[in-house]
């Protein structure tokens, strides 16, 4: 065989085996349920979103497939589970999106990772008439996006109930006398930060607080000490950080060193992540942050077990539970639906109850009430201190120190 | 007092980040935008080490070191020594290296996120010390003191010994150092494997006090870009004292005016020396 012959018997057998492949695909995807996910891998949210986005997604999609799959009318169906990276970048997270629909036609879409994202792509859900259960968004404007968009529910509270769940807190601890009146107050300037400080300034002074220091920071900021000192300069006796995750390790580590001595302690995201816990160990006794869980229920308990177990990494404290029960959301609606059929499912997820691992969740208006504001460590764990409509609070402690 | 002990803290990070550049840049002529990558590569190793051996990152760095001095000697031989032998003029061979390191980041970050996606975040040395009246985290003040130690020692190794000699040479010109009998090619693998080296270093010792995570690199990019820059490139001392002067300003205003203001300060000196002194504050003059 001549060098040409090869080449062209070669090229015609790849060709077949292509074609074969390409055949069992569409045979095999008439048998599953396409779900697409597109989130950050990479980027500046990739660090968040491989603790609390991710892991929950891929386990509970290895769940129900270890079942069997989802159960519909024509037959039980596994899932095909479709990951794209956007690399944090909104442009390349659109045209995932729409690859996701258009080339993969997949059956459903899991909501983004972020705020920001989750308005972003809300208008395409839209468009192509996808619903959208969006968890990882906090945002004062969900009555509005809601009735813009119909097929978009919310899950983890907007940025007022977020800031009250805070103050609710410290009045709380102010009552009991354990604090006075003056908070000192720093923000990450960025979208989140901003928003959140911006609405706790009045809701702070209207609860007869004090905001004796009140300064923001740049995302990113490699030396925190001065935004530490200043705060402690100002002599408060809370400490209230609207912060990101790298930037809410560098905070704590800053108060630890330069012994912030406040009777409460807030930093917002990452505070419940588990790495927080690892690093710092028994110094952060008494920190408050944003989330919690209540981790002593049987369905918490064996979810936190299977993550660890399945994913090899504990989840979050805060919204990875929230995210595995948009999960079992979605699945319940499209197994009651028992189709594919995306306007059933919306409509199906407006008018019904689920049972969740977070309990029975039910949207009103395409807003859950049932979530976690703040929560607190306590001897090694993250608990839910303050929630809307969810049971199993503990009671707040005072922070004594960073020993 | 307080703001001048901070901010020569916050100046050694920034050095950290610089001086690998400086060398790369300067000598080598690649402008490697994977420069933050390699930083956070060394993170990662003090990361990694730190949490399953319980390896301190001050030995760690005895690792690191000839592992990213050989990785960049590696890159250095068989990815980069195609562009300069292609390259007509300094011109190209920029534009090229560029377009390959920025190339080469991407993959760097796949790799790391492959390892571990979440943050490096771990305490080491998270402990309170005095300095005249000032308290410093422990863990910067040792990075400060390890900063100023491969400061030093690069200083004197470029400026009282042959090889340093011939390094400097080829900073000045390669076209030159050929005709007096350097091996440029040798002495620019050189200086590109150990300011990959240095810069690794300094990922180790950022990683005890600032929490990275596999995507961050840029940011150090970005940063050590505008130190050498505005040092003078191919001068040592330049990005050492660019390093300082960023992190008194940022500390200066952080503490008088608004944290707030801190990058706007940095791009604003930043610009002062583009306008008055564009070749940076050591830099020569391009003839």
């Amino acid at each position: 065989m001549n060098r040409r012959n090869f080449v062209a018997a070669a090229a015609k057998t790849v060709a077949a085996a292509g074609m074969a492949a390409l055949l069992a695909g569409t045979a095999l995807a008439a048998d599953t349920i396409k779900l697409g996910a597109v989130a950050p891998k990479t980027g500046p949210l990739a660090g968040g979103s491989t603790v609390t986005h991710w892991p929950s997604i891929q386990l509970w999609v290895k769940q129900t497939n270890d079942k069997g799959g989802l159960k519909l009318k024509d037959g039980q169906k596994m899932i095909e589970l479709i990951e794209y990276d956007d690399k944090t970048d909104p442009g390349e997270h659109i045209k995932a999106v729409q690859r996701a629909i258009t080339q993969d036609e997949v059956d459903f879409l899991i909501a983004p990772y972020g705020t920001g994202f989750n308005v972003a792509v809300a208008p395409i859900y839209a468009k192509y008439g996808y619903p959208q259960i969006a968890v990882t968004s906090i945002s004062d404007l969900i009555g509005e996006l809601t009735e813009r968009y119909p097929g978009l529910f919310f899950t983890l509270g907007d940025t007022t109930s977020f800031v009250n769940g805070v103050k609710d807190i410290l009045v709380k601890m102010r009552d009991d006398g354990v604090i006075g009146n003056k908070v000192a107050m720093v923000n990450v300037a960025d979208a989140f930060g901003i928003e959140l400080a911006e609405v706790a300034r009045p809701v702070f002074t209207e609860a007869g607080f004090d905001i004796v220091y009140d300064k923001s920071y740049p995302l990113g900021t490699p030396d925190l000490s001065p935004v530490v000192k200043g705060a402690k300069a100002a002599n408060p006796d809370a400490f209230v950080a609207w912060s990101y995750p790298p930037d809410t390790f560098a905070i704590t580590e800053q108060a630890a060193i330069e012994n912030l001595d406040v009777k409460a302690f807030y930093t917002a995201v990452a505070t419940a992540f588990p790495a927080y816990g690892g690093k710092f160990g028994s110094k952060i006794n008494g920190v408050l942050g944003a989330g919690g869980v209540n981790p002593d229920t049987p369905a918490i308990a064996e979810y936190r077990k299977a993550h660890k177990d399945i994913m090899g990494q504990e989840p979050d404290y805060w919204a990875s539970a929230n995210t595995y029960a948009s999960m079992q959301i979605l699945g319940q609606a499209i197994e009651a639906v028992g189709s594919t059929d995306r306007e059933a499912v919306t409509q199906y997820l407006k008018e019904n109850e689920f049972d969740t691992i977070m309990g029975p969740i039910a949207f009103d208006e395409q807003v859950s009430n049932r979530f976690w504001t703040v929560g607190q460590w306590q001897d090694g764990v993250f608990r839910g201190v303050a929630s809307s409509n969810i049971d199993g609070a503990v009671p707040v402690i005072a922070k004594s120190g960073w020993e | 007092m307080d703001i001048i002990i901070s901010g020569l803290l916050l100046g050694g990070t920034y050095a950290l980040m610089a001086m690998g550049l400086n060398l790369q840049y300067g000598v080598a002529r690649i402008m490697n935008l994977a420069n933050g990558e390699m930083l956070v590569l060394g993170a990662l190793a003090a990361f990694t080490f730190y949490v399953s051996v319980q390896l301190s990152p001050l030995l760690t760095m005895f690792i690191v070191a000839p592992a990213a001095f050989l990785l960049n000697w590696l890159i250095y031989r068989f990815l980069l020594r195609p562009l300069v032998r292609r390259a007509k003029n300094q011109g190209q061979l920029e534009v090229d290296s560029i377009l390959a390191t920025f190339g080469m980041s991407f993959a760097l970050v796949g790799v790391m996120v492959s390892i571990q996606g979440g943050y490096f975040t771990y305490s080491f040395l998270a402990d309170p010390f005095s300095i005249l009246g000032t308290t410093v985290a422990l863990n910067r003040l040792i990075a400060f003191i390890l900063a100023v130690i491969i400061g030093l020692a690069l200083y004197l190794w470029l400026h009282h010994s042959r090889p340093g000699m011939a390094v400097r040479a080829v900073a000045v010109s390669s076209d030159a150092s050929k005709l007096v009998g350097i091996n440029v090619s040798r002495v620019s693998a050189l200086a590109f494997a150990l300011g990959g080296a240095i810069t690794a270093v300094g990922g180790t010792l950022i990683s005890t006090f600032i929490t990275l995570d596999a995507s961050i690199g840029v940011i150090f990019t970005m940063k050590a870009l505008i130190i050498v820059i505005m040092g003078g490139v191919g001068d040592i001392r330049g990005a050492i004292i660019a390093a300082a002067i960023l992190g008194l300003v940022e500390t200066a205003v952080a503490s008088l005016i608004d944290p707030g203001l801190t990058l706007a300060a940095a791009y604003l000196i930043f610009l002062l020396v583009l306008l008055f002194r564009p070749q940076g504050l050591f830099g020569r003059r391009a003839t």
